[in-house]
């Protein structure tokens, strides 16, 4: 049992990879000081390996009687145009506006 | 009216008895505020004509609410129409909600007098309020320490008398652990007692909101009102709502307090032991049965929780990307740079650990290894549950390992910080009911929780169980020399 288990450390490639797929930028001088604190917190994690959990149900969420939710399709009062646009950092008309994503050819 | 640490029923008896307005209520408040700011820093932003402008509203109904012109502190996270809300995030610089959160509705229509934008970790990310974009909220009990978080700025508004009570939410202790570091009371309802609808989404499975206060009458009070199904929250549930009052002031003879050997081990200290054993020979004293029990996966609880609370984070947070509301970073190349510009400038860093964390462990290849164990794990921990409460009808535990650590203590090592809230978090894991009430100081006179947990919807009985122990104790009473 004593047998020595490998403990889980990621390397810098893993946390640029994350840092893309997370739309976030880490700084060069920042990098080694993420690996090494996801390191310790994943190899801290590896604890949860002791466990056999092959019999065992996942828990989503702990309300084991709720299924699917539904309500009846009502037309509703809901937020104006105005009031939705109203935190855009930029709108036209009643719409959100971004940069433009197509170049002219 | 100087600060004389009124609890709801004093402030309300206050008012009526000098027949105060709303408007004198919310002027008063807002001085009060206004000097004890300088010590605590409890709220990241405050807008002191918004308060007056609710108060006149307010003067405009008549007084039959439960909460009529009672001032509450409204965490940062919860949204208040038309009322910054912001997370202490940059990323939501600006953000002003078209629309009242539940508990908002709810706490209005019994007159509250709202004072949005308490203090709280980025995001609700922490165990300390350090990590919020407005800087940190002091502990009133030792201005050299952390309040504890995150909703650190709700409990510290409560504890230095700035408000009379507060709405702070819990994922993993954020309202129990802070109101163990100030000596206050700090509830976290079952899961689905209260709607989320209109709270910033961090971990949508374990988030709960949950009143914070000086007693537990005043708890029950609060909980009675923003409890109750929602249809906007669809995982609210449709459950009696008690009027939870009236378990207060009863005996607690023949109730099994059930006591898990596995929260008296390794890193607690030593006085925190002894003050919580203290406590449960009071209410043993008191007619309560002691049954000793065990909940065998209490050690799993952080890691399990550091798997699931960052994976439904970091996609929670993949909404903030600067196209719809709050910060947008001004220097981008093409629309992908400004997601990314957006988002690197806008999260702290304790914000940006998470979501690449969660990212790590949903990615692709590990998803098995570490998500799905981690839900997995989350059953055993639940099945703890259930079976201690074959033997018991509450559990009773110190809230916090430690008493308030000093500010900056553990900001470089965030296993360290996460630590903090080992007892708190399964809790959260299983849905259950739990609070944290005062029972005794350190030392240094820094006061020390003992929390109570329960079965699902049996928030009564932490009531009821609260209720008897603050009536032999006199722990609630205590505040800090602020002065």
């Amino acid at each position: 049992m004593n047998k020595e288990v490998k403990k889980t450390t990621i390397s810098k490639e893993d946390v640029l990879y994350v840092s893309r797929l997370s739309r976030l930028k880490i700084d060069d001088s920042k990098i080694d000081q993420f690996q090494a604190q996801m390191s310790n917190i994943l190899g801290y994690i590896d604890q949860l390996n002791e466990l056999n959990t092959e019999s065992i149900l996942p828990t989503s969420h702990v309300l084991s009687s709720m299924k699917n939710v539904f309500r009846e399709d009502k037309l509703k009062e809901s937020l104006s145009p105005d009031e939705a646009l109203q935190n855009a950092p930029e709108r036209e008309n009643n719409f959100f506006k971004v940069t433009r994503i197509i170049q002219d050819s | 009216m100087k600060n004389t640490f009124f609890n709801l029923n004093e402030y309300e008896k206050m008012l009526k008895e000098q027949g105060l307005s709303a408007c004198a209520s919310a002027e008063s408040t807002v001085s009060r505020i206004t000097e004890l700011e300088k010590k605590v820093h409890a709220f990241g932003h405050f807008e002191p004509e918004e308060i007056k402008k609710r108060a006149e509203l307010l003067d405009g109904t008549d007084k039959n609410g439960c909460l009529w012109g009672l001032p509450v502190a409204i965490k940062d996270n919860i949204c208040i129409k038309d009322g910054l809300t912001t997370c202490a995030s940059r990323i939501l610089k600006g953000f002003r909600p078209p629309y009242n959160a539940t508990v908002i509705e709810k706490l209005n229509s019994e007159g509250a007098l709202l004072l949005g934008g308490a203090n709280m970790d980025e995001f609700a990310f922490g165990s300390s309020c350090e990590t919020s974009y407005y800087g940190p909220t002091r502990n009133p009990w030792d201005l050299e320490r952390i309040p504890g978080g995150s909703s650190g700025g709700s409990v510290s508004a409560v504890s230095s008398g700035e408000v009379v009570a507060a709405l702070g939410s819990d994922t993993g202790g954020s309202i129990r652990q802070p109101a163990s570091l100030c000596g206050v009371v700090g509830m976290k309802p079952s899961y689905g007692r209260v709607s989320r609808y209109g709270l910033l989404a961090f971990a949508s499975s374990l988030d709960q909101i949950g009143p914070i206060t000086r007693n537990i009458a005043d708890c029950a009070r609060l909980l009675e009102v923003i409890s109750g199904y929602d249809e906007k929250d669809s995982t609210s549930v449709n459950e009696k709502v008690p009027v939870f009052s009236d378990f207060l002031d009863q005996d607690i003879k023949g109730l099994k307090i059930g006591i898990p050997k596995e929260y008296f081990l390794e890193g607690i200290d030593p006085i925190v032991k002894e003050k919580v054993w203290d406590a449960v020979n009071m209410l043993k004293t008191a007619g309560a049965e002691i049954v000793e029990i065990s909940l065998p996966h209490t050690k799993y609880a952080v890691s399990t929780y550091y798997i699931i609370g960052p994976a439904e984070a970091s996609s929670n947070l993949a909404r903030y990307d600067g196209v719809h509301y709050g910060f947008r970073s001004d220097k981008f190349n093409d629309l992908i740079d400004m997601y990314m510009q957006t988002r690197t400038d806008g999260f702290g860093e304790e914000a940006k650990r998470r979501i690449l964390l969660g990212t790590y462990s949903l990615s692709s290849g590990y998803y098995d290894a570490y998500y799905l164990k981690a839900q997995k794990v989350r059953t055993l921990i639940s099945q703890d549950f259930h079976e201690a409460f074959e033997k018991c009808d509450c559990i009773v535990t110190p809230t916090s390992p430690t008493t308030a650590f000093k500010i900056g203590e553990r900001m470089d090592d965030p296993l360290h910080m996460y630590l903090s809230d080992v007892f708190t978090i399964p809790a959260n894991l299983a849905g259950l009911p739990a609070v944290s009430i005062p029972c005794g100081q350190d030392d240094d006179k820094l006061p020390i929780g003992l929390q109570l947990m329960a079965p699902m919807f049996r928030e009564d009985l932490l009531i009821k169980t609260a209720s008897c122990f603050e009536n032999i104790s006199e722990f609630s009473k205590l505040t800090p020399g602020l002065v």
